[in-house]
This record gives structure tokens, C-alpha cells and sequence, in this order.
């Protein structure tokens, strides 16, 4: 197993290990995040819908009236998490928050782009011919599901 | 004039109050794109649940395709599933039958 990309330390900050082309492809998640955030309700990307799910299985009213009253509390909480991964984008090491907030910005664009490619949990890339439209976008999705896999491990370490 | 019974118009309150509430369940759905360890990490961080309590849900999630993480009040279910929805996981609330 590779070693991982992030790593707790005594002092209780995070080291992230990562290289000039991953911290490359990071500093673009942040542009990527606003646009879909801010595209909001009126969106019909179901990516940008799957972050905002209706509360309620068969209830259209109350799922709306549950939608109004959080959604911009929901836009703000997740532009919060990306400004804080955008200013922290090439630092070396994070507090806790800072990498908290890096969990919350990875996983909205995992869904957002995994909602968007149909992925299914045996998918991988060797699924998808090199020429195909989404190969670019699903090596995002899937390089950002092992940054995740290391992030998890070192915040619940 | 015939006396009636006075109309009783201030029933003492707290009446109400002792009822117990319809209970609410918080259901999380499975889906393709949560991993199990953050799964397992959220219920862990919003819940308060052990890590052997949150995998087993993360469990029946992912194997049965669904499990009900709390319960309560409306109000404290919608909270919940808001917060759900902050991390990203597919999750409603629904009477619990």
C-alpha cells in the first residue's frame, strides 16, 4: 500500500503529502465547487441536486418547505468549507478545521461528479476507454476518492 | 336566565405537553458515491455513536440499502436530516411505523 497522503502528527496537525500535479488539480476544485453552489435551486444538473436531496420520500410539500429553510444555510455552510480548503490549498500542513473543511469540498465534488457519471461502487477507471468524454472527469472523481479514503483515516485515527 | 356551566376556556396547560409525541425515524439511503469509512465517520461526528454502532448502520446501509440513524421529534429529525445533508448522505424522515 502506498503510503498515505495524510498524516496526523503529535502536535495534532495534519501533513498532507501531496505532489506539485495533485496540489495542481486541487487548486481548480475550489472555482469548480462555486459554480455548482451557486447555480443552486434552479440547477436541473441532477450532480448539483443530489446535494440538496428532498427531505421527505413522498411528501413534495414538505420536502420544498424543508428545502426553503435550510438551503441557504446549506449554500453558506459549503462556501465556507471551500473558501477555507482554497486559502489552505497549498499549505503543507492543517488544523483539524482546516482539514475538515477539505473532507466537506472533496465529497460535495464527488457527488456532484459521481451523480454526473452514473458511477456504480465497482466502477473503475479502466471501465472507461481512454478517448471517452467522461475519462477526464472520472480520474477526478476517482483520484479524489483515495485523497478522501486517506483523509477519513487520519481524522478518525 | 338559566345558569349554565361556564364555558371552560382556559384548560390548564401542559395538558398537550404530556402527550407523547409521533415519533419520527431518520432513514439514510444507499448510495453509489459515500464511502463506508466516511459514512461510518459522519455518523460517528453528528450522532455521538461508537465506531461499532456506526459501521454496523454504515452496514445495513450499504447491504440492506438503508438504516434508520435516530429518532425523535419532527422538529429534531429534520435537524438531523439537515445535517445529514451537510455531509453529503441521502437521507429523509418519515413517521415511524
Amino acid at each position: 500500500m502506498p503510503p498515505a497522503r495524510v498524516k496526523r502528527t503529535r502536535k495534532g496537525d495534519y501533513l498532507l503529502r501531496l505532489t506539485a500535479n495533485e496540489r495542481d488539480v486541487l487548486r481548480t476544485l475550489p472555482g469548480q465547487l462555486r459554480e455548482m453552489l451557486t447555480s443552486g435551486g434552479a440547477s436541473e444538473d441532477p450532480g448539483v441536486q443530489r446535494l440538496s436531496p428532498p427531505a421527505y420520500l413522498d411528501d413534495a410539500a414538505s420536502s420544498e418547505e424543508f428545502d426553503r429553510l435550510v438551503r441557504d444555510d446549506l449554500v453558506a455552510q459549503r462556501m465556507s468549507a471551500v473558501d477555507e480548503m482554497e486559502r489552505t490549498v497549498d499549505a503543507e500542513r492543517v488544523n483539524e478545521d482546516e482539514l475538515t473543511a477539505w473532507l466537506g469540498s472533496i465529497n460535495d465534488l464527488r457527488l456532484v461528479l459521481g451523480t454526473r457519471l452514473g458511477v456504480t461502487e465497482e466502477m473503475t477507471p479502466a471501465d472507461l476507454a481512454r478517448d471517452d468524454p467522461r475519462a477526464a472527469s472520472f480520474a477526478l472523481y476517482a483520484f479524489l476518492s483515495v485523497l478522501e479514503e486517506d483523509v477519513v483515516a487520519a481524522l478518525a485515527g | 336566565m338559566p345558569s349554565t356551566a361556564p364555558i371552560e376556556t382556559d384548560r390548564p396547560s401542559g395538558d398537550q405537553d404530556l402527550e407523547p409525541e409521533m415519533p419520527w425515524v431518520v432513514v439514510v439511503w444507499n448510495d453509489p458515491v459515500n464511502l463506508m469509512s466516511y459514512v461510518v465517520y459522519v455518523f460517528q461526528k453528528l450522532f455521538g455513536y461508537s465506531r461499532e454502532k456506526a459501521t454496523r448502520l454504515m452496514m445495513d446501509v450499504h447491504q440492506k440499502g438503508k438504516a434508520a440513524v435516530s429518532h425523535g421529534s419532527r422538529e429534531k429529525c429534520e435537524f438531523d436530516v439537515s445535517r445529514l445533508h451537510a455531509h453529503g448522505l441521502w437521507a429523509t424522515l418519515q413517521k415511524d411505523r
